[in-house]
This record gives C-alpha cells, sequence and structure tokens, in this order.
C-alpha cells in the first residue's frame, strides 16, 4: 500500500482527550458529528484544515489514555490515510489497527508541517518529497499489515468468521 | 524456562507454552464494555454477524460513565445497552451498582482469568493475579462472540517494593511516584509486575490502586501474585473457592527490574497536564484549589473513604471549595453508609453522589469553569479530562485530598493524620 499526503506536525503526548474529547461523550453514538471535533484540544482548526489523504505526524506517546476506539475512529473519518509518530500509546495502536487506519513509528523531527509525504506501507518507508529524504520506519508485523490490508479487524472476522493471523 | 505471571496465564489460555514476543489467541474469561465503549461494541457485533455470547454470564455490560444520564443521547445509549444485554443473556449492571472496574474486582474477577474491557483502566484487576488489559471496543465484541481476542504476550517489567511505608504516604503515592520516574510512557506493551514486602504488607485495596494506574505508564497491565490477602479479600465477597495460587516462577525473565526503597517516599501530587509531571508534597503545598473530588476507579474504595473521614472528621470544607465524594460501587456506599462515612462528608460540606465515574471524565457533575483548578483521587489529569481544557487537574491520595478540602488550598495530609 502506498500513501501520499500532506503532513500536519503535533507534539509528544497527544492523549484520547485531545483526540475525542470527553466533553463531546453524547457524540460518541455519531461519528460523523464527533469527527467534526477531532483533535480540537491540540488544534481548534484541525477538523477545519484537514483534507482526505492528509498524514499526522506526531511526537512520542501518541493516543495515550483511554481506550475508545472513536479516538482513531474520527481520525479515519476526517480522511487522514496514515498515521507517523515517534511512539503510540498501546490501546490506541491496536485500536488503529483493529479499524484498517495505517500507522508507523519513525524518527518524524525532520518531517515539517506541510510537507508532502509518500509513505510504502509494506517496507515501513517514509519519503519526505518536498525534502527529499528518506526515512526508515519500523515496519509493521506481517498479521498486523494483513488485519490493515483486509480493510480492518471487522472485514477479517466477517471474511473467514475467525482469526487467520499466522505471523 | 521460568515464566513471568503474564506468560504462565496467556500460555494456558492460549493451549501451548508462549514466551514475550509471541502473538497469539487467548481465550477470555471476562468481556466487558462501558457506556461509553459499549454502543461501538455493540455495532461491531451487529456489523461482524455474531450470533451468540461465548460466555454470557461472565459478559458485562456496565451503565457507569453517565450514570444516571444527564442527556437524551447518553439515555438513547444505555438503551441500546440494556437491549444488547437482554436480547443475548449478557450481564447488564444498571445505573447506582457502580464503575466497571470496582464492580468486576468485587464480583467477577478470578485469579488466573483473561480480562478484557473496553475501557483503559481494566488493569486493575491485575492486583487479583488475572491478565486483565483495555482494549478497544471492536476487540470486545469479538470477544463477546468468539470469546477470545489477538495479543502480542509482553515483556515484563518488575517493580521489587522495598522498605515501609511512611505515615500519611499510600499506594496512590506510590504509584505516582513511580510513574513520575518512569515516565507516563515508561512501561509501553509491557506488563508491570509489582513484588517485595511493601506489597506483601498492603492491604488489595491499596493494591488495586497501584495496578489500576498501570496503564498510566503504559503498560498493557500490572500484576500482583496472589496470597494470604487475596484470599482473605474474595473471603470477604463470598467467593473464596476462586482463590487460585498465582506466581511467577523463580528463573523467570524480566526486561527490567527496578528496586525501590518506599521509605522515604512523600505524599505526591501530578501537576498539570500529565500523570508523570509529580511533585513531592512540599512543592505543591499552597495551590489554591477550587473542587475537591474523592472517588473513582482508583481511589473510590471504602479503605479510601475511612482515610479521608478520618481527616474530615468534625471539621469543615474551607469557603470556597466544592468537596465531592463518591463511592465507586454500591457495595462500598453501603458500607460507608453504615460506618458513618457519608455522614461526615456530609457534616463537613460535602456533596455525596451516587455510585459511577462521576466528574472524572467530564460529561456531568462537577465539571470545572474556565480557569478552576480540581485536586482529585482520579488516574489522570489530561487537558479537557474534566471537562473542561481551560480547566487545571491535580492528582493525589485520599489523604491530600482530605486535607486540601480543609485548608483551600493543596495540604500535607500529614498535618492532619
Ligand atoms: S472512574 Fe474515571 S478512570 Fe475510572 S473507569 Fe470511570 S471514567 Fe474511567
Amino acid at each position: 500500500m502506498i500513501l501520499k499526503g500532506r503532513a500536519f506536525k503535533f507534539g509528544d503526548d497527544i492523549s484520547t482527550d485531545h483526540i475525542a474529547p470527553g466533553r463531546y461523550f453524547h457524540l460518541r453514538t455519531n461519528l460523523p458529528e464527533l469527527a467534526k471535533h477531532v483533535l480540537e484540544d491540540a488544534d481548534p482548526e484541525f477538523a477545519k484544515k484537514v483534507k482526505k489523504g492528509d498524514i499526522i505526524v506526531a511526537g512520542r506517546n501518541f493516543g495515550l489514555g483511554s481506550s475508545r476506539e472513536h479516538a482513531p475512529r474520527i481520525i479515519k473519518i476526517a480522511g487522514v490515510s496514515c498515521i507517523l509518530a515517534k511512539s503510540f500509546a498501546r490501546i490506541f495502536f491496536r485500536n488503529a489497527v483493529n479499524i484498517g487506519l495505517p500507522l508507523l513509528e519513525c524518527d518524524t523531527d525532520p518531517i515539517d508541517d506541510g510537507d508532502i509525504l509518500e509513505i510504502d506501507l509494506e517496507k515501513g518507508l517514509v519519503k519526505d518529497l518536498t525534502k527529499g529524504i528518506e526515512i526508515q520506519a519500523t515496519p509493521l508485523p506481517k498479521f498486523m499489515l494483513n488485519i490493515i490490508n483486509d480493510g480492518g479487524i471487522e472485514d477479517h472476522i466477517l471474511k473467514y468468521g475467525d482469526f487467520k493471523l499466522e505471523d | 524456562m521460568g515464566k513471568t505471571i503474564a506468560e504462565k496465564i496467556l500460555s494456558e489460555h492460549a493451549g501451548k507454552d508462549v514466551k514475550s514476543g509471541d502473538l497469539i489467541i487467548a481465550r477470555v474469561d471476562v468481556a466487558m464494555v462501558q457506556d461509553g465503549t459499549g454502543p461501538l461494541a455493540v455495532e461491531a457485533f451487529n456489523r461482524m454477524k455474531l450470533k451468540a455470547l461465548a460466555n454470557p454470564e461472565r459478559s458485562i455490560l456496565f451503565i457507569d460513565h453517565a450514570a444516571p444520564s444527564p442527556r437524551k443521547e447518553l439515555s438513547n445509549a444505555h438503551k441500546i445497552l440494556r437491549e444488547f444485554a437482554d436480547k443475548h443473556g449478557a450481564v447488564l449492571s444498571e445505573v447506582g451498582e457502580g464503575i466497571c472496574h470496582q464492580r468486576l474486582i468485587e464480583d467477577f474477577v478470578k485469579p488466573g482469568d483473561v480480562v478484557v474491557g473496553a475501557d483503559s483502566h481494566t488493569c486493575t484487576s491485575g492486583a487479583l493475579g488475572a491478565f486483565a488489559t483495555g482494549m478497544g471496543s471492536t476487540d470486545v465484541a469479538i470477544a463477546f462472540g468468539l470469546g477470545k481476542v489477538w495479543m502480542k504476550v509482553p515483556e515484563t517489567h518488575r517493580f521489587v517494593l522495598k522498605g515501609k511505608m511512611p505515615s500519611g504516604v499510600f499506594s496512590k503515592d506510590l504509584i505516582l511516584y513511580i510513574i513520575g520516574m518512569i515516565g507516563a510512557d515508561g512501561a509501553t506493551y509491557k506488563a508491570m509486575e509489582f513484588e517485595g514486602e511493601v506489597i506483601e504488607n498492603m492491604t488489595m485495596e491499596a493494591r488495586f490502586t497501584l495496578t489500576n494506574m498501570a496503564v498510566e505508564a503504559g503498560a498493557k497491565t500490572g500484576l500482583i501474585a496472589t496470597d494470604e490477602t487475596t484470599r482473605a479479600y474474595l473471603r470477604e465477597r463470598n467467593r473464596e473457592s476462586d482463590f487460585r495460587e498465582i506466581k511467577p516462577d523463580p528463573d523467570a525473565i524480566y526486561e527490567k527490574t527496578y528496586e525501590i526503597d518506599v521509605s522515604g517516599i512523600e505524599p505526591r501530587v501530578s501537576f498539570p497536564h500529565t500523570v508523570d509531571n509529580t511533585k513531592p508534597i512540599s512543592e505543591a503545598k499552597g495551590v489554591k484549589i477550587d473542587q475537591v473530588y474523592i472517588g473513582t476507579c482508583t481511589n473510590g474504595r471504602i479503605e479510601d473513604l475511612r482515610i479521608a473521614a478520618e481527616i474530615l472528621r468534625g471539621k469543615k470544607v474551607a469557603k470556597g471549595v466544592r468537596l465531592i465524594v463518591i463511592p465507586a460501587s454500591r457495595n462500598v456506599y453501603l458500607k460507608a453508609l453504615k460506618e458513618g462515612l457519608l455522614e461526615v462528608f456530609v457534616e463537613a460540606g460535602g456533596a455525596v453522589l451516587s455510585p459511577g465515574c462521576g466528574p472524572c471524565v467530564g460529561i456531568h457533575q462537577g465539571v470545572l469553569a474556565d480557569g478552576e483548578k480540581v485536586l482529585s483521587t482520579q488516574n489522570r489529569n489530561f487537558k479537557g479530562r474534566m471537562g473542561n481544557p481551560n480547566a487545571y487537574i491535580y492528582l493525589a491520595s485520599p489523604a491530600t485530598a482530605a486535607a486540601t478540602a480543609i485548608k483551600g488550598e493543596i495540604a500535607d495530609p500529614r498535618e492532619y493524620l
């Protein structure tokens, strides 16, 4: 899978409360509405600015906090094609894979806001086309790639009726 | 080769010998959602065309985060959970029964279980020697329907706790200290195993506060071996027969071992907006506070209420401070009622609310105004957590919370004990 988009930069420790604030708890059964507030507490303008295919580029421990799957789901609904971060919080990472939202861990310091990126998911290779540089990310384990390629764990289970996840 | 607690429990549930790093499909004993994550799980369950529950009497839907419901959207979300439970024969925990994690440890989780919950603090149950971890709604929907989940067996970081806990210092202070030391991502993807003389001398109630906050260091779960204290806790809940010995092998392999002498630890306070931004009370004293909240799955147990009541007995909450107290479950509420603790809080000027998450997640009951500061016994203080991104959340023990309520500014509980 090759993904291409514009970088949106965020810092360290972006929590699920930044992504899907608790005050919109009542919108959790209405994800398209909730998506209008995606990342609101990190960048109030993000939901308005983000375009289909854009890539979130963050620092350490992206997605820390609650288990709310709404967080990666509304990022995906907003049109984001991939998230790059120095590291991810565990539940967020797992949820993103499960819902078929690609994400990779790499050094994100060289990437600036607005850079155009091209990502080879299988190889875990990030190209910053604006800067003309390549960054090697940690490739995803094969079973996670399979889940993402199936369109998420839901489609995976629909397809097989069970887990088919050999490493 | 020796196994950690995580490797032991997961080997049993994978039906083969597993070690850290392995990808496994694990059998699930207890699966749960709450009212924030449940509707999405119900949707996923239906979309995956799952038909029945693998384990209905241990599939639980909790109405606790917005209970009683403050608005119609949430009432409708609650209805989705009630209807699902009804249709599939799952357990429904209603308004007033309490916070999911508290109810799980009281009535559902057994040592040696694998527990998955669509709530990050599912790791709380790890103090019972269960492998308990937070996952997403879809994971739990699959666990409901197929009775299993995919998982990577985590490496374990061992925390050997030595020395004697000083007076006025509680397990909350200890875990804030540990998270401050290793950082909010210090144990990401790992299991944290707590052991040593401090744990041996610690009550179950205090142990749950440690494992509850494992996720605040990024961990997949927190684990404590079972012992006579575990057995006594289960006996008190009329389920001694659930007891099992769960402990690591002496030659288990740990990725890291921390040895911590607790004797010099002071009461701790986490400053806004991250849990690992923790300071000793001496550097926190004097911060003016608008609201104090005693409760949550971290510190809303009977022991916590006893400690707070002891400090508040016969005293008044400072002018300008709101004190909110919420017992974590109906069981805790009834005990506190019978012991006269609720009377102490009300007479001191506090507001005692019915069991649930209360102000912790910013939906209702105690949302802060712009610029206000709250000192809470909860487990996280992220920006916006309690409903207002322009408010400031400080985390501390119930003792520190009670002392702060009396003084109106962050206070050292040791001056009141
Ligand atoms: S009390 Fe707070 S942390 Fe605990 S389950 Fe409820 S909302 Fe989550």
